[in-house]
């Protein structure tokens, strides 16, 4: 049966084949990862609901299990309602700006040695590209939503986005002149040889800069100015019901377990397993890099909720400071040292 | 027609109506929106020309950096189009010649390749030539000189920008973020100790 169906798979011609294989990765890829983001949001709600000792949603399905379900399916029933004065057709396109990077940037995460979509040679680039297109929808939604709350909400969001995606830049540079090259699995490579080896030593101050402006970026508490539900109702998307309001929930996950992700191939070894090195490792070796990956992405996740369960939400012109005066200059000075670390070959990580 | 001809044609099809839309279109916020379509497009032209790091460059700095502030700019505006009309015809000639200059210098570009024979177009480079690594050797070796005058002025342009709007206004009530942090519990607060009930006395 197999081999009969594996003949007439290579009998198809190979313009036909190509497309058809890519198109299968990329369902592999982005099945997974919104099975993520809905289960993202059921753990955002139990994780902090135990944080502030109540018991979170625990009457759909059991345990609570079936909850994203419902809510998603809740989502797809309710209707989308245009406000009189808003411009329509970028109220409607706002959502798809906003998703289409926060999924387009997966085609070059390495999810083990050679596990990769498109093995792209500027591939850290092209991320940082990608990430920095995401703030139109944000800006887009709140121009064309005609409401003043939505506008304040982008503008705040402009700002902040500018500010962090400079701070983040820089720390990607620090990654990318340690790790040799653009390619991110040519980066995960040069921290092989246990936990001292990745980069979140030699890089510490820009591993922390990197994770806290990536939360500055996907506008989660305490830097979720854009939306302050407190101040401005819910920010840019104030004016969004329905499944034009889901899109943007799932963009703000799926930019969530993207930060992640990366903060776990860039610092900590993506798919190279922590005890490497040691005599623990003989032991190990049965498990598959991607699970290592995505423990570490998941243990970067959790703080995204444990920030948001502990820290208030900053004042804008804190957030504008830390941004600008504190992260950049940080980010500046250490890649000049990391400069004079590479030329002196410091051991063992710039061999 | 290859597949690869499809998408330049595709994309510069993008491009041209985009550019155009830029200028003849009424709301200052779609220009700009068409403006960043246009720089888009460019960048997927270029990605044809294995130019990827130019490529996404433009689409970082461009459209995910400048043209934010644009946009940022222009949707605070409240730009009243009759009063901007008013000077058209009175700003026309002007106009029409930075227009002429401009199509004159692009036609004496475009002019090397229709009027003269042909070159042998560039070969493809294979899949482990470094785009980005060859600008590096370049921009740091040959061109260090021009690269780092750039540098230094852009430089300067930061430090006056900066000095423009540093202002000592007396009188401001200005918060010091390094006291703020620098507070410790028995600045602000004073632990009493009470009984929870009072003693009969």
């Amino acid at each position: 049966m197999t081999a009969t169906l594996l003949e007439f798979w290579n009998g198809l011609p190979e313009d036909f084949r190509i497309p058809v294989l890519i198109l299968l990765k990329i369902v592999a890829i982005l099945v997974p990862l919104m099975l993520s983001v809905a289960y993202l949001t059921f753990a955002e709600r139990k994780i902090i609901g135990y944080m502030q000792i109540r018991i979170g949603p625990q009457r759909v399905g059991p345990r609570g299990w079936l909850q994203p379900i419902a809510d998603a399916l809740k989502l797809l029933l309710k209707e989308i309602i245009v406000p009189a004065n808003a411009n329509r057709f970028l109220f409607l396109l706002a959502p798809v700006l906003s998703i289409g990077p926060a999924l387009a940037a997966w085609s070059v995460m390495p999810f083990g040695h050679g596990m990769v979509l498109a093995n792209v040679d500027a591939g850290l680039l092209f991320l940082l590209a990608l990430t920095s297109m995401g703030v139109y929808g944000v800006i887009i939604a709140g121009w064309a939503s005609n409401s003043k709350y939505a506008f304040l909400g982008a503008m705040r969001s402009a700002a902040q986005m500018v500010a962090y995606e400079i701070a983040m830049g820089f720390a990607l540079v620090g990654a990318l002149m340690a790790g040799g090259s653009l390619n991110l699995g040519k980066i995960v490579l040069a921290q092989q040889g246990g936990v001292l080896h990745w980069f979140w030593l030699p890089l510490l101050p820009l591993f922390f800069i990197y994770f806290i402006s990536g939360v500055a970026e996907t506008n989660r508490a305490p830097f979720d100015v854009a939306e302050g539900e407190s101040e401005i109702v819910a920010g840019f998307h104030v004016e969004y019901s329905g499944m034009a309001f889901a899109v943007f929930f799932l963009a703000e996950y799926a930019n969530m377990i993207l930060i992640s992700t990366l903060a776990a191939v860039l610092f900590l070894g993506g798919w190279l397993s922590p005890f490497e090195g040691t005599g623990w490792q003989a032991y190990v070796n049965w498990v598959p890099g991607t699970v290592w990956l995505l423990l570490k992405a998941a243990g970067f996740l959790f703080l995204f909720l444990w920030f948001r369960a502990t820290f208030p939400r900053y004042r804008y012109d804190q957030i504008m400071r830390l941004g600008w005066k504190v992260f950049i200059p940080i980010t500046i000075v250490w890649l000049f040292l990391e400069g004079f670390a590479i030329l002196f070959h410091l051991q063992p990580w710039f061999a | 027609m290859t597949f690869e001809l499809f998408i330049f044609y595709l994309f510069a099809a993008v491009l041209v109506f985009a550019a155009l839309r830029v200028v003849t279109v009424r709301n200052p916020v779609h220009a700009v929106l068409f403006l960043v379509l246009a720089f888009f497009s460019s960048a997927a032209l270029w990605l044809l020309l294995e130019a990827e790091f130019l490529a996404l460059v433009l689409v970082l700095v461009y459209v995910g950096a400048v043209m934010v502030l644009f946009l940022f700019v222009v949707m605070m505006l409240d730009i009243n189009v009759a009063v901007l009309r008013e000077g058209f015809t009175r700003y026309l000639p002007v106009g029409l010649l930075v227009g002429l200059a401009i199509v004159a210098e692009m036609g004496l570009v475009l002019v090397r390749y229709f009027v003269l024979p042909p070159g042998s177009a560039p070969k493809p480079v294979g899949p482990d030539f470094s785009n980005t690594r060859m600008l590096g050797d370049l921009l740091y070796t040959h061109y260090v000189y021009p690269f780092e005058i750039a540098a230094a002025i852009l430089l300067v342009a930061i430090v006056a920008a900066i000095a423009l709007t540093l202002r000592r206004r007396p009188g401001t009530k200005h918060q010091d973020p390094a006291a703020q942090i620098a507070v410790r519990r028995r600045d602000r607060v004073r632990l009493v100790r009470m009984d929870a009930e009072k003693k009969p006395e």
